[in-house]
């Protein structure tokens, strides 16, 4: 090519205050085979990129090279700019003077020479460039959501009415997440189960989701608008479609003292159960490492109970495929374990809380359990030592949150809220009895929000202490509470009949499994990594996915919420479109050359090649050869590495390109 | 077996009790306790209090000559000792301070030899081994197992149990066929050096430490501190005073325990010397 422009961004001053951008623009011009250069403050804005589209047809550039800014902030918007100015966007090269030049260093001549080197590099490229075709590929309308938790019942609703099946999966019993166990949802106090089981019923109901419960991801295949997930559904024992959900065998069930995974083993479940009575789908499932019949062949009496002959102690557990175009991922959080065995070696837990050792100091979701109406005590709050009322609760606030020492940095964000709410729905329950709270700041950011705490504290009398509880004790059937209220500077110590500690929240367990089988990122913590923080913040870096909820950073139910829908009016978008376009910077095999070793084959991550045979048209042999399916080849370049024969190039990446970039810097 | 000593000031002035326990203890058990020649003060509380360097170089001289001896480990039995000790050690891990301490301290510091509390020497002995010698079953103790402030603390400093709740003095008790009790006050501070400066500070500390074992039951106090002997012994009779109530606590250096089941005598272990020598 011989017809190329150059095009030098001063990023405002990002670029400009460490790199000469002028002189940067009249240097580069005379490289071979540039025909045009100039430079201008936003090369991104309006302006610039009008400025590439009519330098494209007054120079009738065959080439472009931006320099700017990191392609995965701009590539596609020139190459957009390129395409509209009738350049196939493929001929268009980004030289990256900003973070790998101007941004890192301070010498001005220096990081000027080397911006001219890199936009050297960036016209080999250019020159060696072929013009290349976007990849189209069919699209599977239907979506998968993981988790059933508020955020995927909400994305799974919002993209079933609009027209689209949606398969979800959920691995504990019943849909509902951790909302179908709150109590009451700050700021308005409105029942969490009134608001949230009639969602749960619509999922269960509708014509156009299919629930897998008690199921989990196995494995996730394919690509964008293609995939093929499989889906473990774990042993029940109990037919569901024979099932009526009458409940005779958990009432039969003579194994009833088995903590319950609903009420966080502040209540008690028999060994076949559904978590809740308003669990969706309203079928039990029989835990195999209690019952006595799985154990040991004893008992069956729930078999012998069951009219409708659902009880099936011989089911196993079942593999099967869906296949869809998209996938949102809404697998909520865990709380952070305050007791000292931890998951992570980085994580110390709080050995001077006693959780864990004093019976009456429990965690937050363990006190929405108790003074939950549907709860173990049925709404009465009873302490779990000995069941009495507790007249003087101590509430903690930031319980591995914002603690270095303890492993977690980040706040968990809602803490703040529901600790405010737990104060007052404490005072509407025991009318005599005190709430004592200790927190580090009040992060109260919402609509309503400080105002809720306000009532909390002004209304029902919370006493806020600002500064950290250093250790609880027990004595006399007491717990002995020691803090400091550092706004009074003095220490204090309050004699609890119940401690509630706001413990971090953390992602769900297994989420670096899952996030490994779809291929998208997570961070130190295991949260989710979004595509950009500001303005792609449910996408992830792997085309078709989505995140919701909680698993991507701690969040209360209306944020969850927002952001479950914003997901799912994604999925739509995507949905939407007769056929999606991939990039086609993808391996290619040169089937003349290829030796037919497949090293190839067996190395590359995405099972993109397949082995073939080369026939004349007449179906005589002439030889074996390996071949790229462009529908899953992902780019990577393994191939390129290993092929011994040099048969195997990246397309827009080829090993000529490479070199001539090499040997430009010479 | 023979192990380098470091006494520290206390187990040579106030709390020559505790050498004479920790000698005929660990005497019967065939350790011969080496003292390293040339000793300093560690700079207990006061010197990090005036200059964080001079705090880490007392106790890295302490270091460097035990390293001169040839002492592959060193048995502090003041956990405020021991805690400097691998403090410095922790200093010049990775080459942090490594050359400035040794050059202030005129010797090459490694930092590579161990340092031991008075629990750690016994779980080196081995408690299966401990257990094998013990001739007198300690039958009638029921001891509350007191680790003060310093012995497990700081966490990243020592590396000793688990600093909130420990458990290993529990276990060499077990072994010599004692008994111990889970109560509340197992880390707390007993006032330390405090007792010069503000006694009374020291007795209420004392008297809910004291009261808090007897509440759970129980008859004597085990304790692995020269410090937290002090004040849990010898103010015990001011505490008694001061809050009008009888408690009559024997406290035992952790030695004197394994030394009486080993069939010692309170003579030969000093515990006749405590204040509170019975209820």
């Amino acid at each position: 090519m011989s017809r190329i422009g150059i095009f030098t961004c001063w990023c405002g001053e990002n670029i400009a205050r460490t790199v000469d951008v002028d002189d940067v623009a009249k240097q580069v011009s005379s490289l071979p085979g540039v025909r045009c250069s100039v430079n201008y403050k936003y090369m991104c804005s309006d302006p610039g990129q009008a400025m590439v589209r009519e330098k494209i047809a007054s120079e009738k550039l065959d080439g472009v090279v931006v320099a700017s800014c990191s392609p995965h902030m701009h590539l596609k918007t020139f190459r957009r700019a390129a395409q509209a100015a009738g350049l196939n966007p493929y001929l268009v090269e980004m030289a990256n003077i900003r973070e790998q030049c101007s941004w890192v260093h301070h010498d001005r001549a220096q990081a000027t020479a080397k911006a001219v080197d890199i936009i050297r590099l960036s016209v080999e490229k250019v020159r060696n460039d072929a013009a290349l075709d976007p990849i189209r590929v069919p699209v599977t309308r239907r979506a998968l959501v993981i988790g059933g938790g508020v955020a995927g019942i909400q994305a799974a609703l919002d993209i079933a009415d609009a027209g689209y099946e949606v398969v979800m999966v959920e691995r504990e019993p019943s849909i509902g997440g951790k909302m179908a166990g709150l109590s009451e949802t700050f700021p308005t106090l409105d029942c969490s189960q009134c608001i949230l089981t009639p969602r749960m019923v619509e999922v269960g109901q509708h014509p156009r989701i299919k629930l897998y419960s008690y199921s989990e991801v196995e494995a996730v295949e394919g690509f964008v608008g293609n995939f093929k997930i499989t889906i473990r559904q774990k042993a029940r024992y109990v037919d569901t479609a024979k099932c009526t959900g009458c409940g005779e065998c958990w009432n039969v069930c003579p194994l009833k003292k088995n903590p319950s995974e609903f009420d966080f083993a502040m209540g008690m479940r028999p060994a076949i159960y559904i978590p809740f009575p308003q669990a969706v789908p309203a079928r039990p499932v029989i835990d195999k490492k209690q019952c006595a019949k799985l154990i040991r062949n004893g008992c069956g009496l729930c078999e012998k109970k069951c009219k409708a002959e659902a009880i099936n102690f011989k089911d196993e557990d079942k593999l099967v495929e869906e296949k869809v175009g998209t996938v949102v991922v809404a697998t909520g959080y865990k709380l952070y374990n305050i007791a000292k065995e931890q998951d992570k070696a980085w994580l110390s837990g709080y050995g001077e809380y006693g959780y864990g050792k004093y019976k009456n100091v429990i965690d937050s979701l363990q006190f929405e359990r108790l003074v939950s109406a549907s709860g173990p005590t049925n709404g009465v709050l009873k302490r779990p030592s000995d069941g009495a009322i507790p007249k003087n609760v101590v509430f903690i606030s930031c319980v591995g949150s914002r603690d270095n020492a303890k492993g977690l940095p980040y706040c968990s964000k809602i803490c703040c809220m529901y600790t405010a709410k737990h104060a007052m729905l404490y005072k509407h329950k025991v009318h005599d009895g005190q709430a004592h709270v200790f927190y580090m700041d009040i992060r109260a950011g919402g609509k309503g929000y400080d105002e809720f705490v306000r009532r909390a504290i002004e209304q029902d009398g919370a006493r806020y202490y600002r500064g950290r509880v250093s250790k609880i004790t027990e004595e006399n059937g007491k717990l002995i509470v020691r803090g400091a209220d550092t706004l009074a500077g003095v220490p204090v110590t309050i004699e609890a009949d119940l401690v509630v500690l706001a413990a971090a929240m953390r992602p769900a367990d297994g989420i670096e499994e899952l996030a490994q089988k779809l291929n998208i990122g997570y961070d130190e913590f295991g949260f989710l990594l979004e595509s950009h923080p500001k303005l792609r913040p449910v996408e992830t870096n792997t085309a078709g996915i989505f995140i919701a909820g909680a698993c991507h950073a701690p969040k209360d139910i209306p944020e969850s919420v927002a952001q479950a829908s914003a997901a799912a009016s994604k999925v739509q978008v995507m949905l939407a479109a007769d056929e999606l376009t991939r990039e086609p910077e993808i391996a290619a095999i040169n089937e003349q050359t290829c030796a037919a070793c497949f090293t190839c084959v067996s190395t590359c991550p995405y099972h993109a090649i397949e082995r073939t045979e080369l026939r004349t048209g007449r179906g005589a042999f002439i030889k074996r050869t390996a071949r790229v399916n462009p529908g899953l080849c992902m780019g990577c370049g393994t191939c390129v590495s290993v092929c011994p024969s040099k048969s195997a190039d990246l397309l827009g990446f080829t090993e000529q390109q490479v070199y001539a970039e090499v040997e430009a810097l010479a | 077996m023979n192990i380098g000593y470091y006494p520290g000031c206390a187990l040579h002035g106030s709390s020559n009790d505790y050498e004479q326990s920790l000698q005929a203890c660990l005497g019967a058990l065939d350790i011969q306790l080496q003292e390293i020649n040339d000793w300093i003060c560690c700079g207990a509380t006061a010197a990090h209090a005036l200059n964080h360097k001079l705090s880490l170089a007392l106790p890295a001289r302490n270091l460097a000559l035990a390293e001169r001896d040839g002492h592959k480990q060193v048995f502090a039995p003041c956990p405020l000792c021991s805690m400097q000790l691998l403090k410095v050690q922790k200093a010049i891990a990775g080459n942090g301070l490594r050359a400035e301490l040794s050059q202030i301290v005129e010797a090459d510091l490694r930092g590579d030899g161990q340092i031991l509390n008075l629990i750690q020497v016994f779980q080196t002995i081995g408690l299966d081994k401990l257990k094998a010698a013990v001739k007198e079953p300690l039958k009638s103790i029921t001891a509350a197992c007191y680790y003060g402030c310093l012995l497990t603390r700081p966490p990243e400093v020592v590396h000793f149990d688990d600093f909130e709740q420990p458990k290993s003095m529990e276990a060499v008790l077990a072994a010599m066929g004692a008994k111990t009790v889970e109560w509340s006050y197992k880390t707390e501070c007993c006032g330390a050096g405090m007792t010069m400066a503000s006694e009374d500070t020291v007795l209420e500390l004392a008297h809910k430490i004291l009261s808090n074992a007897a509440a759970h039951g129980a008859n004597c106090v085990a304790v692995a501190c020269p410090m937290c002997h002090v004040n849990l012994d010898m103010k015990q009779a001011a505490v008694e005073q001061r809050y009008n109530e009888k408690l009559g606590m024997v406290i035992y250096y952790l030695s004197d325990l394994v030394g009486l089941a080993l069939g010692l005598s309170a003579e030969q272990l000093g515990v006749n010397r405590h204040f509170v020598t019975k209820a």
